[in-house]
């Protein structure tokens, strides 16, 4: 834990890519194989299982703080993070922790399925003997979530530089629902056929979202053109008659979605598509919130299916007949998917994502205006030529999103934030007019600059109505405009509409509260 | 509640915390004609009141930050009387000269401690608990993730990291407060790793502290014609605002260092985007704001800014009768916008 732990201490006082990527490069030539293998899968996501609850979690570091839980939870709220939470509240020790990550892991792992006293006495003489730092690090292997500060990609990078190996290579290598269990850390990283896990995906290609004028791309008959889906990004998979379904979030989800697994047998061995799942209809997409609600589900029963039946809605081919096409261009691919999806009918399974007729930028804009109609976020422009990238990348990919729906709102409650924003108010909560009453009806707490929040905050502590606990309710004063994505009816909600990803646009100085909208106006937008 | 609002002795209003037997105001926000003022932060004293009181050690950064005012001094300890009330000032260990304030009529006694902190930091005088009925206090950092290491580790944490800096060839740029935390950073730096340039705001008020005759190592002003390499290796001490304006251009490559009580919170660290954070407040942490409340043996305490909810509701829990009361005092904040003493450039 040591290493570990000094490594979290490094990563976390700077902000500099480079020396992140030293120490990353310092910690895996300092550790074995075992700990090494563990501290790459942490940082790509895989935690080891949850073995305790973060309620105990909670209750045990309040009575070792001896503080009332009422206190740690108010704590929590301002820390806005349950790992440094405990860290922060639990009394200083005076030494550090001896054992290794792996045999830390082991402890982690052992709790699975013992008596709640077991648990917490093994959590709390943990807790004992280690640094800050320790318990910081130790607590996220228990929780989850595990951030460090470092991404993915910079780990990558690290262990590409550590093992002298291409840095793609290594991204692919480490896809897939390999765990420290399943796998050592030679035959992850250095086997010579890496391949044999069968449910190995891709890395995801993903655009940046379009800044400059659509002009500057060139002529639109070198761009392919479709309509960017609002539904999950995923991958479908079929090797050795299996079949894979895994989220861009490099989640395996084949389980959540009984309509794809017929593809195991329609489609040949050796397919993987990238396409966008989509809760689908008579013909059209349906709304995204159907298949949120879908994905939160534990089981997947008829009426589910019914209500939210999805399709893929395929975009491109990564690898047909057992082969990685992803190096041909966009334009070979798409006639390869486009052949394939003749050859081996889905029954409606798979759609494929229809290719725009565009001459003119024109038209193209006019498509994207219209993207709503269509149940979709706005544009996808992709180079003919393009190959199939790994990761984030500028230049031959673009989103080019359709413009929020927007409305002017009256700010009536306040609270603090928690993480980032402690010290400020920046949870706000918005109001339109229904006739002289003001009805909240969402909640945003991103989009002003620092300085902006500063100023509301000091604003919020002399205009404060009335408190409830954390919340502040404020003069009616401000008028903030409203940016948001998609707007549905809502019979749980006071207003009668829910907003999709709400967020403040700018903060309208120039505007009095009687300025603002009204519900009418928001109704408008269904 | 021991006694009913309307006679108290001390009210919150509007205009500030009035002793309305006296006709006084203790750090009051609105204009008035007698202020009474803890100490000399911009959120405690303030332009414009007739006519103001202070310890002998506050005052000269209060002239100097308010400018043409009249201001009588009082040393610590000795009792003054007015209209028949008596008030006494007592060191709140904050910064320099920084008192809390006793108010005593007919037996009663209240203290208003204005921003206080237990540790003895070699700068400002030693805190000194007061027995009262009613004790007012902040709350800036009223949670128990709130826990200071002692100052001599943090500086010596301070050197290092200047140091290693030195060694890369860096400038260490390093924020605080320009009246107290600037002073108290000062002081613990490491003369033998290299020079201390201090930005205008932070220079302005160690002349003040000089004259007074605190003792301070030389510090030179950073200038615009000084050359950017005379700058490297060296450390430069600034105000909050610092970091956010162009002023940091003047020098090359930089190491910069945010030192603060919330620097506690890797949130908070991340959103100033610096460096390194070093926790060092000249306000109370959890354990010393709970040490402090129990040595005044109040009955009754009143909890003005910080986490006042939910430090109040945790004294009522722990059986100690205590409320909210709405201030306009802002506490220790590591926003550039809310560091006025910048303005006195
Ligand atoms: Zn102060
Ligand atoms: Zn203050």
């Amino acid at each position: 834990m040591k290493h570990f732990g000094q490594l979290f201490t490094s990563l976390d006082q700077t902000n500099s890519t480079n020396a992140k990527v030293r120490s990353l490069v310092r910690y895996f030539e300092k550790v074995d194989d075992e700990d090494r293998l563990w501290a790459v899968a942490i940082l790509s996501h895989r935690r080891p299982k949850r073995t305790v609850k973060t309620s105990q979690l909670r209750e045990w570091a309040a009575e070792f703080a001896n503080i009332p839980s009422w206190l740690f939870e108010e704590s929590y709220h301002i820390v806005g993070d349950l790992a440094e939470t405990i860290a922060l509240v639990l009394p200083a020790s005076t030494s550090g922790s001896e054992q290794s990550l792996s045999e830390v892991i082991a402890l982690i792992k052992n709790l699975d399925k013992k008596e709640d006293e077991f648990k917490k006495e093994q959590i709390m003489s943990a807790w004992l003997y280690m640094t800050f730092e320790e318990r910081f690090v130790f607590n996220k292997l228990i929780t989850g979530g595990f951030r460090l500060g470092v991404s993915q990609k910079l780990m990558m990078r690290a262990l590409a530089r550590y093992e002298n190996q291409d840095e793609n290579k290594i991204a692919h290598r480490l896809m897939g629902k390999w765990t420290p269990d399943t796998t050592t850390y030679e035959e992850l990283i250095r086997s010579e056929n890496p391949l044999d896990d069968i449910s190995k995906p891709y890395p995801f290609y993903l655009a940046y979202a379009l800044e400059d004028e659509v002009g500057t791309l060139g002529a639109p008959s070198q761009w392919q053109i479709e309509r960017k889906w609002d539904g999950i990004r995923g991958q479908i998979i079929i090797r050795d008659n299996h079949l894979f379904v895994w989220s861009r979030g490099e989640e395996l989800i084949t389980e959540k979605f009984p309509e794809y697994h017929p593809l195991a047998e329609l489609l040949p061995n050796g397919t993987v598509i990238d396409g966008e799942i989509l809760p689908f209809k008579d013909g059209s997409p349906l709304s995204f919130n159907l298949l949120q609600t879908r994905i939160s589900r534990k089981n997947i029963t008829g009426k589910v299916m019914d209500t939210a039946p999805v399709i893929l809605m395929a975009y491109d081919l990564l690898e047909i007949e057992g082969k990685d096409i992803r190096q041909s261009s966009l334009q070979k691919r798409r006639s390869a998917l486009e052949k394939l999806l003749v050859d081996h009918p889905t029954e409606g399974v798979i759609r494929l994502s229809r290719i725009l007729d565009i001459d003119r930028w024109e038209q193209a804009s006019e498509e994207r205006e219209g993207s709503r109609l269509h149940n979709s976020e706005g544009l996808m422009l992709k180079r003919l030529d393009s190959i199939y990238q790994a990761g984030r990348k500028r230049g031959d990919w673009w989103k080019w999103k359709v413009d929020p729906l927007t409305i002017d709102a009256v700010m009536i409650y306040a609270q603090q934030g928690h993480g980032r924003r402690a010290n400020l108010f920046t949870d706000y909560t918005f109001a339109v007019w229904d006739g002289d009453n003001l009805v909240p009806f969402a909640k945003a707490y991103s989009g002003l600059k620092d300085e902006e929040f500063t100023r509301i905050t000091s604003w919020v502590r002399k205009n404060t109505i009335e408190r409830f606990g954390p919340v502040r309710s404020v003069k009616p004063e401000h008028v903030f405009e409203i940016a948001f994505e998609g707007i549905n009816r809502s019979t749980r909600h006071k207003s009668g509409v829910a907003l999709r990803f709400p967020r403040m646009l700018r903060w309208r100085t120039d505007k009095r509260p009687e300025d603002a909208n009204t519900l009418d106006d928001l109704k408008k937008l269904l | 509640m021991r006694q009913n609002r309307s006679n108290q002795l001390l009210k919150f209003t509007d205009k500030g915390i009035w002793c309305e037997k006296a006709d006084v105001y203790i750090d009051p926000w609105k204009k008035v004609k007698r202020a009474l003022i803890t100490h000399g932060h911009s959120d405690h004293a303030r332009t414009g009141h007739d006519s103001y009181l202070c310890t002998e050690s506050a005052a000269p950064a209060i002239k100097y930050r308010l400018g043409k005012i009249d201001v009588q001094t009082i040393p610590f300890s000795k009792p003054i009387r007015i209209n028949g009330v008596q008030f006494s000032f007592h060191p709140a260990g904050h910064i320099l000269g920084s008192a809390q304030i006793r108010v005593e009529y007919k037996g009663e006694v209240w203290v208003v401690s204005g921003d206080y902190k237990l540790e003895y930091d070699g700068l400002a005088e030693e805190f000194e608990p007061i027995e009262c009925h009613t004790f007012i206090t902040e709350s800036t950092f009223g949670l128990p993730v709130y826990d200071w290491r002692p100052q001599d580790e943090v500086l010596s944490a301070i050197n290092q990291w200047w140091k290693s800096n030195a060694e890369e060839g860096k400038t260490s740029i390093i924020t605080g407060y320009s009246l107290g935390k600037a002073q108290r950073i000062i002081r613990g730096l490491d003369r033998s790793i290299g020079e201390i340039y201090c930005h205008g705001a932070v220079e302005n008020i160690n002349e003040v502290c000089r004259i007074q005759g605190v003792e301070l190592p030389d510090t030179i002003l950073s200038t615009q014609e000084i050359p950017k390499k005379d700058y490297i290796g060296n450390i430069v001490v600034c105000p909050p605002s610092g970091i956010n304006s162009p002023w940091l251009k003047r020098f090359g490559s930089i190491s910069v260092a945010i030192c603060s009580g919330w620097m506690t919170l890797r949130g908070a660290r991340r959103r100033q985007g610096v460096d390194r954070g070093f926790v060092l407040s000249d306000h109370v942490d959890w354990k010393d704001l709970n040490r402090a409340v129990k040595e005044t043996k109040a009955e009754q305490i009143f909890v003005t800014h910080g986490y006042s909810d939910v430090y109040s509701r945790y004294l009522n829990a722990m059986g100690i009768n205590a409320l909210v009361a709405k201030t306009e005092y802002t506490g220790e904040s590591i926003d550039a916008a809310s560091d006025q003493n910048t303005s006195a450039i």
